[in-house]
């Protein structure tokens, strides 16, 4: 970073060059995505104004941010669901992945004989699952809640593993010289090891947690007080409610990244002091 | 002190120091790994305490497999080691190729690892620690992360974190490998001051001529597939080893007779096929 603020004039051509360059990439950066995205909601205003499109069938941004704070209250409070399941869901995800994954280090028999069944879940789509979840479970939140965490859970189950399977073969000799009990070994070297790998599972979890609760509410056809984002949009689908379609569909992208966000700095702020992927580099 | 005018300056003995207690025996060992690969093949040696010795000899020669048999981090297909002296497991330190440190510890807590493992409270250890790492000369890096140091510096933390726990022999795996030439004087100037210190046995893995005459007292030279002791070759302890040995006709000699006998211990397999007979 300090390279950047250099004084240009002291600089010989080619490393002057070099300094502008990356200043422009480093503004480019926020620059142009930003542009491309004003341009685009400019483009999506005209083409509805240009081809007198009805509301119904694409609304206006204008209309989208407007029907946004007048549904705030409606909006908001499903956006409050959907986040509890997605939350939760994430939560039993990581609780149940770092568990079991802990259990396959700990025996390569239990590993053997239960990943083809994680692997199973994961592959099988869990639209297909649904239908069976519908009919085993009456409860509506748990209901919601399993099917979050079906899908969350693998990533966290295999990155763990493999972070807690790729410890540095001589620090696992040098704990077994030192006697370290299994305990010691798994708290002081296995776990932290693992952590990037945790974290970078997590990460990919936090975004599938999400989609599982919204998927999960599709097929359940929820409706009333307790209804999520997913109830809002079908609801407004058969109403034509085409702003608050959108409006519901912001919420939930924006969500997303929020979450995504969230556990990118979550992860920096754990890893910052030693490893690679979270430090600074300067050139 | 008991040695010749002659041996003096070959700087040659022909035993090791009448005085030292044996503390080590290895006894025909050999090992045979599950792919079949024959790593060792009746090595006898015998080890006294305070030694400095040497494994020295061509990649294959089954030189780091013979450490980690001592270490007892594998066991041999046949043969024994025998410890003539009570040894716990806490007597003995390793100290891998590789720096091996923890990544997400500092300094300070990569040192206290060994004796953390053994319950030993930050508080309670603070002051090994800190002597430790005054000895390797890293005093003001206690809360330096592992990745904000040069090779040699974590090649010495390494170092402190294998003496903290006063071990009676220390078992090094070409420690020094990887590290420049300027680098690795330095730290063989700093290993030789703490050997002398310290008094542990040393058992060295290594296949520089140089580093091996410069820091031992003994070296066995290591014949290959299948590993097997080849020379056994002393050096006087009483011998100064500092920038003048480096320099001195003395060290040229030792290293010429040693290069001699790797020269031979490797002739051995050249054009003889594979794995003598």
């Amino acid at each position: 970073m300090t390279a950047i603020e250099a004084d240009i004039s002291v600089l010989d051509p080619e490393e002057a060059k070099r300094v502008r360059q990356a200043r422009l990439e480093r503004i480019g950066r926020w620059l142009l995505p930003s542009l491309i995205m004003v341009f685009a909601i400019f483009m999506w205003d005209r083409i509805c104004v240009w081809n007198e499109i009805p509301q119904y069938i694409l609304p206006r941004p204008g209309v989208v941010f407007q029907t946004l704070i007048a549904d705030a209250p409606l909006l908001f409070s499903s956006l409050l669901t959907t986040l509890k399941i997605t939350f939760f869901g994430l939560l039993l995800a990581v609780v149940g992945g770092v568990v079991l994954s802990v259990l396959f280090t700990q025996s390569k028999l239990i590993e053997m004989s239960l990943f083809p069944f994680a692997i199973v879940l994961q592959v099988t789509p869990i639209v297909a699952i649904f239908p069976l979840i519908n009919i085993y479970v009456d409860n509506q939140t748990v209901k919601l809640l399993l099917c979050a965490w079906l899908v969350a859970f693998f990533p966290i189950l295999s990155n763990t593993t493999l972070g807690l399977n790729s410890v540095d073969r001589n620090l696992r000799d040098l704990f077994k010289l030192n006697n370290a009990s299994a305990w010691q070994e798994l708290w002081r070297l296995r776990l932290p090891a693992a952590l990037p790998y945790f974290l970078g599972g997590l990460r990919i979890a936090g975004g599938l947690a999400l989609i599982g609760a919204v998927v999960a509410e599709f097929v359940a056809g929820a409706s009333g007080q307790q209804s999520g984002l997913a109830s809002r949009i079908i609801e407004a689908g058969y109403r034509l409610n085409a702003p608050r379609l959108f409006a519901a569909l912001f919420l939930i992208s924006a969500t997303g990244i929020v979450i995504f966000i969230a556990l990118s700095i979550l992860s920096n702020l754990m890893l910052r002091n030693w490893h690679e992927s979270a430090l600074k580099h300067d050139s | 002190m008991r040695a010749t005018g002659q041996d003096e300056a070959s700087g040659l003995t022909t035993a090791t120091s009448a005085d030292a207690r044996p503390l080590l025996s290895l006894q025909r060992i050999s090992k045979t790994f599950s792919n079949q690969v024959t790593a060792l093949r009746g090595v006898d040696f015998d080890l006294a305490e305070g030694e400095f010795l040497s494994l020295l000899g061509p990649s294959g020669c089954g030189k780091s497999t013979a450490l980690r048999l001592i270490a007892g981090l594998s066991t041999p297909t046949s043969g024994r080691i025998d410890w003539l002296q009570e040894v716990g497991s806490q007597d003995v330190s390793f100290v891998f190729q590789e720096p091996t440190l923890l990544p997400w510890a500092s300094v300070f807590d990569n040192v206290w690892l060994p004796l953390r493992l053994r319950g030993i409270t930050r508080t309670a250890a603070e002051p090994a620690i800190r002597e430790m790492l005054a000895r390797v000369r890293l005093t003001g890096f206690e809360k330096a992360m592992p990745r904000e140091l040069s090779g040699g510096m974590k090649m010495r933390v390494s170092i402190a974190r294998g003496l903290v726990t006063k071990p009676r022999i220390l078992l090094m795996d070409e420690p020094f490998a990887a590290l420049d030439e300027i680098t690795r004087f330095r730290l063989n100037d700093d290993l030789l001051d703490l050997w002398r210190e310290q008094k542990f046995t040393a058992i060295f893995v290594t296949h520089s001529v140089f580093e091996s005459v410069f820091l031992s007292t003994r070296i066995i030279v290591m014949a290959a597939r299948p590993g097997r002791v080849f020379e056994d070759i002393s050096i006087d302890p009483e011998m100064g080893r500092d920038e003048a040995y480096r320099t001195s006709s003395q060290y040229a000699a030792l290293c010429r007779t040693t290069s001699d006998a790797l020269a031979r211990a490797m002739s051995l397999n050249r054009g003889a096929g594979h794995d003598g007979h």
